[in-house]
Parts: C-alpha cells; structure tokens; sequence
C-alpha cells in the first residue's frame, strides 16, 4: 500500500517528464542555447510553486501521511562539491540529454539505450565513492 | 479528454505539476530527489561491503526506486497511450544549429540516429553514452543532487549550496554545448 503510493508518483512524474519534453534531447539544446522559453518557464514555474509549498510545509509545520511532521534538511556548506559536482553533471547533462529523473522516463519511451546510460551513472556513483575522501568537498 | 492532455502539456502546466510531485513525495514520507536511486543501486549489489559511502540500509531508500519504476511505467505510458503523433515543436534556431553539426532534426524526443545501439560501435556513441552517464552519476553524487534534489527541491528550500550547484549546471551543460560539442560532433 505505502509502495503503490509511490509508484503513481511515478508514473504521474513518467507522464509530465514526457508530454512537458522535458526528457528531450532536443529541448536541452534549445535550453543550453537559449533559444527557447520552454524549458526556462517549465524549471521557473515548478520552483515559484516550490517556494510556495516548502513555506507552507515549514511555516505550518504539515504533517505527512504517517502523520509525523515534515521535515526538509537543509543542505551542508560549502561551495566547492557543489561548483565541480555540478558542473561535471552539466556537461553529462547537455552530453545525454537527461538528467537522473528522465533516464528512467526514457527507457520507458522506449529509447533502450538509456539503459547503458544508467548503467554508467551507477558506475560513475560508485568511483565516486571510490574517491569521496580525496575529492574537496 | 485524452485528445487533449495527449498534445504536448504547456510549461506553466508542466512545472506546477513537478512541484505537485514534489509535495506528494514529501507527503508519502519521501522527498525528491531522483540521483539518490543511483547510490541506492550501489548499495543494493554490496558496495557498502568495500565502501562505506554505500554501506547503508538501502531498503530504506526502496521507496525511490519504486518511484523511478513508475517513472518508466508513466514514460510507457505516456508514449504508447498519451501521444498525438506530433513531431516536436522545436524552435527553428537549434533545427539550424545542429543541422551544421550534421545532426538532423527527426521530430522524436531525441535523435534516434544517435541514441540507438548501433552507436556504440563509434567514438561518439561511448562518448556521449557512456561518458556522459558517468558524469551524470559521478557528478550528482559529488554534487549531493541533480535537478531534482538541487534545481526543484532545494533551491524551493532556498538553499545557497542548491544555487552553487546550479550555476555548476549550467557551467558544464553550456560548455558541452558551445565548446565541446563542436569537437565531438
């Protein structure tokens, strides 16, 4: 019961990661070169109902479905894990296409190759933590 | 009713939608944040054995990989029973830009000329393939998130280290684009 929540969650975030294009190749190299809003307005509108609904979340301390409070963590300082964490999604980003969230979005499209795709995010996670204490964080 | 939520959805429709996502993930007793199913797979084939960064209990993340599960089952869905047969309406600028980089538009979501399994038998295919998942999975967990945990969850908390990451994003996706890709494709 508690699993099948989540599942339609996630068919729910499958649907609107397709129909918004936001799984598509193309529209991140529209994105990338600025020559469209879509993406811009797609990104701005979720984070402008974002902000309004982790405020509502904190300001009146809501409960979820276990009944116990939210609680959304703050991230740890820092700056530099962030810069070069990010910037090496970035480039795999523009590269693929695809963010974690429309790898899997995509293989359900049918784009099988996706899979390898996975499959080397899940290596590049594990040299990762290979690596965690040499790396600045 | 499906004719019309079978057109491609509108951005000020979509991006409200992905914060709904985001409330009832935090509503189920989650949160969002997709990367994190990386680490979790990790862990799940006894990485946590060798590494302590994947020595956790995974099945308390089981809930996120039911939840990419049915991320694949809405993309099934959506493509099979949830599509108008449109090509994509891409702007006219990018059909031109990588048109030059003899890269055809074909109307798909992605160009299946590249992302098929032929690929892999060049340079370009293990490039963008199998590079570019390793930086996607290297990369977020360094980063601590991706669009999801960062650009949509974080940055909604209003998190300065969700707004660094960010601009890293954007850094390397802009860089791929304007001064790899030439020398790539």
């Amino acid at each position: 019961m508690k699993f099948l929540r989540y599942l339609f969650i996630g068919i729910l975030f499958g649907v609107v990661m397709t129909k918004s294009e936001a799984i598509s190749w193309y529209r991140i190299q529209e994105m990338f070169r600025f020559q469209s809003f879509h993406m811009y307005g797609i990104i701005g509108s979720a984070l402008a109902c974002g902000v309004l609904i982790t405020q509502w979340i904190k300001r009146y301390k809501i409960n979820n479905a276990q009944g116990s409070q939210i609680v959304i963590n703050d991230k740890t300082k820092g700056w530099m894990r962030y810069f070069f964490g990010g910037t090496l999604f970035g480039l795999g980003w523009a590269l693929t296409g695809a963010c974690p969230g429309p790898l899997y979005v995509l293989v359900g499209n049918g784009f099988s190759i996706f899979l390898l795709v996975i499959a080397s995010a899940i290596v590049g996670t594990f040299v990762y933590g290979l690596l965690r204490d040499y790396l600045p964080h | 009713m499906i004719d019309y939520i079978s057109q491609p959805w509108a951005w000020y429709v979509s991006g409200p939608v992905i914060a709904l996502i985001m409330l009832l993930l935090l509503w189920a007793g989650g949160e969002f944040g997709v990367s994190s199913t990386l680490r979790t797979f990790c862990s799940m084939s006894g990485a946590g054995r060798k590494i302590k960064f994947f020595d956790f209990d995974w099945r308390s993340q089981l809930w996120n990989v039911i939840f990419v599960i049915g991320a694949v089952i809405g993309g099934f869905f959506s493509v099979n029973y949830l599509n108008d047969a449109q090509p994509l309406a891409l702007s006219q600028a990018t059909i031109d830009d990588l048109n030059q980089m003899g890269i055809q538009f074909d109307g798909h979501l992605a160009p299946e000329e590249i992302f098929n399994w032929e690929i892999m038998g060049t340079p370009t295919g293990w490039i963008i393939i199998v590079l570019g998942g390793f930086l996607i999975g290297f990369g977020t967990r360094w980063a601590g998130g991706c669009t999801s945990g960062h650009a949509i969850s974080g940055l909604s908390n209003l998190q300065l280290p969700s707004l660094i990451a960010v601009i890293g994003f954007f850094a390397g996706g802009l860089l791929m684009t304007h001064f790899l890709f030439p020398l790539i494709f």
